[in-house]
């Protein structure tokens, strides 16, 4: 047991800093901080920076084009981007999609989409839930029949975030219609510009335009881009899921969260005084770092299990619970330290074209943002009622 | 003791009921809170014929004398609907004030015009350095001849930019946060020098930020003694907490109902739901916030009516530090049970849960109430 970075550690934390200070581009990490949705344009332009650098995707193996570093090297880099308030890669091409590819996909797959995902040449969205299956995602129904070298596609995807940015999906669909829920189940990579696919905006409660539903008529797939073997793609999708729930914690984003905190408690005034002198409201900032910390050293245990080849069970269930709880106490107590401009709030679009903003200082507009949009964070990628099911089960045997 | 309403507060109540029922479905609500004005003067129109926007003046200045219990009840109904019109703003808050702190010539020019919908108000109070303290003012006023010049920036004005007038606290002397030396003027909205924002508040309602830059106004428009308004500023307060605490409770209660009938439709592993151990008691523990809070709703409502002493204030301070703690977990607990229904702003839970979570904060969040409680003896 050991906690200390090694020289070689220290060297390469102090190499990741001063990269990140040369390179993150200015109004992209002014957005992060600020908790503003970013815009796709400047999301890709950091994405390509950090993939000319290499370091794109510290998870995947290195002759995929991984970085292959140690966990504690993965560590360090993590925190970093997030002291330096640098937005991580979108999910859903490197944390979600690539490593399904590169586990369960052929050759062809593997040449074709990697490289394309660590260059951001395709914005990928996520084919998971459907009206009828949320929590119970294996009951779906969006159906693939065979039609010569095609499936075709027919049925609706919904909650697909940032889908009207994406060029392809990821999807779930039922190539199996008589097999029991999981077995018939496979993995499509469809293209978002074939004929057929209809997006529709669902505008969310921060009145900003995330989250889509994505219909499908007849939509004409190639066998070729299934990933694996048909009627397997249960197995792929708890795959991603498990990977989706590690990624979740946020822990680096929590930790800038605290920091943002910390700075509007020395600016707020309350009482002639700072709001950094409020015993109540200091008590309830430092409860969320205790926690937050508890959570980062129960990840780092994990980490270090993985490292020496253990195999986890749910314990990604964990510090997806933890993580989003942590989440959702940072951006209330956000909000709160606003005091009365807690309860200004317009879209971002709105904002952005009015002339005549009101008197509230720079960083009021971002936490209630945030607040609203990560009410979902206890529901996607399996509620934290599914999550503690899981527990349940697979640690507890209950 | 009785908990019962009477027969007149009955028929009350079933006539907002009605009002809620035939003019707030949520579609007409979202509706309604995206147009630019952010309510309907048709409904206030209505509302001024029905009569409740002289409810809660005295029988004197030419109201119908209800008091805290016909607020608490319309109130209530009010927030099962999340009503957008500026009641609190122009009756409770801005009426109030100059019905009370008033002079029988400001009363006249202002409270009738009030009563048949003609006049909206809105009360400036708030000040970024404030947070919730009533009496942190820098705002300042400055007697020069027979005006007074206003200098200083208010926040998070309700509806502060569509009231034809503005009632605004301001420093005459004292240091800031002394409670001597508030008093209170009545400012025309288009005082020369008046710089009002407005904006929309997260719970699809409008506020304004309203600067002022030697906003010259007559000594007519001081609302009764100079230095003297304290007093009146934390007892109309403390009912508008009241009538706050009676709208998070109608509120809570309609989020209760949906989200309720959203466990018994909605299906997942071939059962609704609502059959689900862990969702029930979740229900449970909403249902039973609820019910506390109508408790202290009530009983804040009954209290306000016999006077306004420290045993009031401590049950204003009680109702609002409860009723916050309640409205936050039914809230952010209604939006969870429905999953990723609960995050769209097409459906109604999310909106129960925006409009819950201002209210936790206005007028003093949990800790503040918390605090003043304990403050008091």
């Amino acid at each position: 047991m050991d906690l200390s970075f090694t020289e070689e550690e220290l060297a390469f934390q102090a190499e990741v800093r001063e990269f990140l200070e040369n390179n993150l581009p200015a109004e992209v990490k002014d957005r992060y901080q600020r908790g503003l949705h970013f815009d796709k344009e400047g999301q890709v332009r950091w994405q390509k920076i950090l993939n000319e650098k290499g370091w794109m995707a510290p998870n995947w193996p290195k002759e995929y084009g991984g970085t292959g570093w140690t966990a504690t090297q993965k560590y360090i880099f993590a925190q970093e981007m997030g002291r330096a308030s640098a937005p991580p890669p979108m999910p859903f091409g490197v944390s979600m999609v690539g490593p399904v590819i590169y586990t369960f996909g052929n050759q062809e797959q593997k040449d074709y989409y990697l490289p394309r995902i660590l260059n951001s040449d395709d914005w990928w969205c996520q084919g998971y839930s459907e009206p009828g299956s949320g929590s119970d995602l294996a009951s779906l129904k969006t159906r693939a029949d065979r039609d010569g070298d095609d499936y075709i596609v027919n049925g609706q995807k919904i909650w697909t975030s940032h889908a009207q940015h994406a060029d392809m999906i990821f999807c779930l669909v039922r190539t199996d219609q008589d097999a029991k829920a999981q077995e018939g189940i496979s993995f499509l990579l469809i293209d978002m510009k074939s004929p057929g696919i209809t997006v529709r905006p669902i505008i969310g409660l921060d009145k900003e335009h995330t989250l889509n539903e994505v219909f499908f008529d007849d939509v004409r797939v190639p066998i070729a881009n299934r990933v694996g073997e048909e009627n397997k793609g249960w197995t792929y999708a708890k795959f991603l899921l498990g990977n989706e729930r590690t990624s979740i914690a946020r822990i680096a984003q929590s930790k800038l969260r605290v920091e943002h905190l910390h700075e509007i408690a020395a600016s707020e005034r309350v009482n002639g005084g700072l709001l950094n002198q409020d015993r109540d409201f200091m008590r309830k900032l430092t409860q969320i770092e205790v926690d937050l910390m508890a959570l980062e050293y129960t990840e780092l245990r994990m980490l270090s299990k993985i490292e020496k080849g253990e195999k986890l069970t749910a314990e990604p269930s964990l510090l997806k619970i933890k993580g989003s709880e942590i989440q959702q106490r940072l951006t209330e107590l956000l909000v709160e330290s606003l005091g009365m401009y807690g309860a200004a709030y317009e879209s971002q679009a709105v904002r952005e074209g009015r002339n005549d903003l009101n008197f509230a200082p720079d960083y009021a507009h971002g936490p209630m943002a945030e607040h609203l949009y990560l009410k979902a964070a206890t529901i996607y990628g399996g509620s934290n009622e599914i999550q503690r099911n899981i527990i349940s089960k697979m640690v507890l045997g209950l | 003791m009785d908990f019962e309403l009477s027969e007149e507060q009955v028929l009350l109540k079933d006539s907002v009921d009605r009002f809620v029922q035939n003019n707030y479905g949520p579609e007409d609500r979202l509706k309604l809170s995206q147009t630019e004005l952010g309510f309907s003067r048709e409904h206030w129109k209505q509302m001024a014929e029905l009569g409740w926007l002289g409810m809660a003046f005295s029988e004197e200045v030419g109201g119908f004398g209800g008091g805290a219990v016909e607020v608490m009840i319309m109130m209530e109904s009010m927030g099962r609907g999340l009503v957008l019109e500026p009641f609190v703003s122009t009756v409770l808050l801005g009426g109030t004030l100059v019905a009370e702190a008033g002079n029988n010539e400001q009363i006249e020019s202002v409270i009738p015009s009030v009563i048949e919908g003609e006049t909206m108000l809105a009360f400036a109070y708030a000040e970024q350095q404030a947070r919730f303290n009533l009496n942190d003012i820098e705002t300042t006023a400055t007697k020069s001849g027979d005006n007074y010049i206003l200098n200083g920036t208010k926040i998070v004005v309700y509806h502060g930019a569509t009231a034809d007038k503005i009632v605004v606290s301001a420093r005459t002397s004292g240091n800031s946060r002394d409670a001597d030396g508030i008093s209170l003027f009545l400012v025309d909205k288009d005082a020369a020098g008046l710089d009002i924002r407005g904006y929309a508040t997260v719970d699809g309602q409008r506020a304004a930020d309203i600067r002022f830059d030697n906003v010259s106004v007559p000594s007519s428009a001081l609302l009764g003694e100079e230095g003297k308004a304290a007093p009146f500023i934390e007892r109309v307060v403390d009912r508008a907490i009241g009538a706050l605490c009676a709208e998070a409770v109608g509120a809570m209660s309609a989020a209760n109902e949906i989200t309720n009938e959203y466990l018994k439709t909605r299906s997942q592993f071939g059962v609704p739901i609502g059959k689900f151990q862990v969702l029930q008691h979740r229900m449970v523990d909403m249902y039973m916030e609820a019910e506390q809070s109508k408790s202290m709703s009530d009983m804040v409502a009954m209290k306000l009516d016999l006077g306004h002493d420290d045993d009031t204030r401590k049950a204003v301070s009680a109702a609002k530090a409860q009723i916050g703690k309640s409205a936050k977990f039914v809230g952010q607990q209604s939006v969870q049970l429905h999953g990723g229904m609960g995050m769209t702003d097409e459906y109604s839970i999310g909106h129960y849960f925006k409009r819950l979570t201002t209210i936790e904060m206005l007028f003093g969040n949990t800790d503040f109430h918390l605090d003043r409680f304990s403050s008091l003896s």
